[in-house]
């Protein structure tokens, strides 16, 4: 009689499990933590935090649901940063997005100092390999992959001999200082030296030097163009209205800034940028290995042209260009 | 090409000479090391942006702005003389705290200002001229001798006069039965309140407010101030207060120069502090230089 007793509960038990476990519901039961460190706010970087989450949520893994977010922006600190990075790598979380360069290196630091392993993926992020993540960005083999944005810098000068076939000097802004803006920097140089172009800079440090740098570009080159550079777009609009005022082209080299008042450009955008890194993040939640999975670049690639801007700048747009683009901003 | 320098240079040398005015107030009036400045500068370019964003007339903006500057002054004054913090200490917490504050008052990191009507752009209505670096220039030009000529007319009222007695010798006037407490407190209240207005009158000017652009502010005012006063070496208070503002024009100047110069970007700042170095070693090398002419002369002779 005993025995059948402790039987009868035994088994009533372990359904009662079961149940709870089936009636929580179908996919994944598991809550996810997901920590994000984001180094400063501008519409590019906040677009790749929107598509992350919008692309771990398309995979089925959706905030207030079975994620949490934990999220922090070091408003372009760099001590805040690092402390940032320390903080997410002790809270241990299923996986970090870092988003920019410098966020992305203070979490591979902090993890390497703490000798965790939790899955790293990064967004706006240029060179994996110059920031010294990985090796080998096709097979990283460690705890870090993500999405590049490396925009098609050739395409963009291609485009700006498309609006102005005479151009010979193009001007830029960008700090010295972002590991990301440098090394578009030398693909820029290169590209003007084989296309017989000058390339004139003028660096800043922080967004309050970039109104003075975009005022010492006035008469020494035909077009500015400006790379993914952090502090430069902080400063864009002192850029757009020296241009706007001296009718100077502006070309820039992230489609979200367009709409701030550049001319044109061709690239992803990091808004679907993001939706890949959070589909790469779901796949490595489900259990893939982060080191087996390259780092791609984003999709689709877009025209996006701003006809106000090119008004104000004096500049006719190309109707080849108009005919082309994918998406056309007219504010 | 030098017409585009002098535009520059008169352009942000006026807007930051208030910065460099407010950074002599604290520094060299009150004698308190105040790096609030890094903190007040870029909260007077939030309140500015935020409420010409939201619609406001720039006007009140820029004076909300200066309120703004004028309380997180009295903030430092207060944790230094009623809670006894370390001079440099109050400035620090406070301009750390403002980081979070300006964050918050502007509810971003940036707000442009570059499709919205300005106080430039209000005065270009007024006169029914565009907006143009030249009218900028015009307007501060009337705006800085002004706030010169009110600056020294206070510091020799009463109380200006106790501000800076404070900072000569504050326990001189407090044992002739001044209240020190107040003097700092107020000194300091204007200090940031210049500060701030520089701050929203460069936000106007370069189209946007941004929470990073105080880094380094402090660094930039005390070199203009000494800049000012090792070049244009006067006694009286409103001589004193124009070489202030003579020195940030020279120094905006070097670093447009160096810009120009066309150096290795990332050798813009080092450049900067090298041109201020030889301006400010040339005196030294003059009596140098007439001793060597004179030598040589009496050789030849």
């Amino acid at each position: 009689m005993r025995k059948l007793q402790y039987a009868v509960i035994f088994v009533v038990a372990i359904s009662l499990c079961l149940g709870a476990v089936i009636g929580s519901g179908c996919g994944p039961a598991q809550q996810f933590t997901i920590g994000i460190s984001q180094l400063v706010t501008h519409a590019a970087l906040d677009a790749i935090s929107d598509g992350f989450k919008d692309g771990l949520a398309e995979e089925g893994y959706v905030e207030g649901e079975n994620v949490e977010f934990i999220e922090y922006n070091a408003h372009y600190d760099m001590p805040t940063n690092q402390i940032i990075a320390g903080i997410l790598i002790g809270m241990n979380p299923d996986l970090i997005l870092g988003i920019t360069t410098p966020s992305t290196q203070a979490l591979a630091q902090a993890q390497q100092n703490a000798g965790t392993s939790i899955p790293i993926v990064f967004g706006a992020l240029t060179d994996p390999v110059a920031a010294g993540l990985m090796d080998d960005p096709e097979h990283p083999g460690g705890y870090i992959t993500g999405v590049h944005d490396l925009g098609p810098i050739e395409q963009h000068v291609e485009l700006m001999f498309e609006f102005l076939p005479n151009i010979t000097t193009i001007g830029t802004i960008y700090n010295p200082g972002e590991a990301n803006s440098v090394f578009q920097i030398a693909i820029l140089q290169d590209i003007c030296d084989t296309e017989g172009l000058t390339l004139v800079e003028a660096s800043v440090s922080t967004s309050a030097d970039v109104l003075a740098a975009a005022q010492s570009l006035i008469g020494r080159c035909d077009v500015i163009y400006i790379v993914t550079d952090n502090t430069a777009v902080s400063g864009l609009p002192a850029i757009v209205g020296v241009c706007e005022d001296n009718d100077i082209p502006l070309f820039i080299g992230d489609i979200t800034s367009v709409e701030g008042g550049a001319i044109a450009s061709i690239g992803p955008s990091f808004y679907s940028m993001g939706v890949t890194v959070g589909k790469i993040a779901a796949r490595i939640l489900e259990g893939e290995n982060p080191g087996d999975i390259a780092v791609t670049s984003g999709e689709p690639t877009l025209l996006v042209v701003n006809t106000a801007a090119a008004d104000r700048m004096g500049v006719t747009i190309p109707q080849s260009v108009l005919d082309r683009a994918d998406e056309i901003i007219t504010e | 090409m030098l017409l585009n320098i002098t535009s520059i240079t008169f352009e942000q040398g006026l807007a930051y000479a208030l910065l460099a005015l407010g950074v002599y107030l604290s520094f060299r009036t009150l004698d308190f090391p105040d790096l609030t400045v890094d903190g007040s500068f870029p909260l007077g370019g939030a309140v500015a942006a935020v409420l010409i964003f939201g619609g406001g007339s720039p006007l009140v903006a820029t004076l909300a702005a200066v309120g703004a500057g004028l309380l997180a002054g009295i903030g430092t004054g207060l944790l230094n003389t009623k809670l006894r913090i370390n001079p440099l200490l109050s400035g620090i917490l406070m301009m750390i705290g403002l980081y979070s504050i300006n964050l918050v008052i502007m509810g971003r990191a940036n707000i442009s200002l570059l499709r919205v009507d300005t106080l430039f752009d209000n005065l270009a209505h007024v006169f029914g001229v565009s907006t143009s670096p030249t009218l900028v220039i015009l307007s501060l030009a009337v705006l800085v001798p002004i706030v010169i000529i009110i600056l020294t007319w206070f510091l020799h009222t009463n109380i200006g006069l106790a501000i800076r007695a404070t900072g000569d010798n504050a326990q001189m006037i407090r044992g002739l039965g001044a209240d020190t407490d107040k003097t700092k407190i107020i000194g300091l209240s204007m200090s940031n309140g210049l500060v701030a207005l520089s701050g929203a009158l460069v936000a106007q000017d370069q189209g946007f407010a941004d929470v990073g652009m105080g880094i380094g502010m402090i660094i930039i005012g005390l070199a203009s101030v000494i800049i000012g006063e090792s070049l244009f070496r006067r006694k009286a208070m409103s001589w004193i207060l124009l070489s202030v503002v003579g020195g940030s024009i020279v120094y905006r100047l070097f670093v447009a120069v160096a810009l120009r110069l066309g150096m290795p970007p990332g050798m813009l700042k080092l450049i900067t502090a090298l041109l201020v170095i030889a301006v400010l070693a040339a005196p030294r090398f003059r009596g140098t230089w007439e001793r060597l002419s004179r030598w040589k002369g009496r050789n030849h002779a």
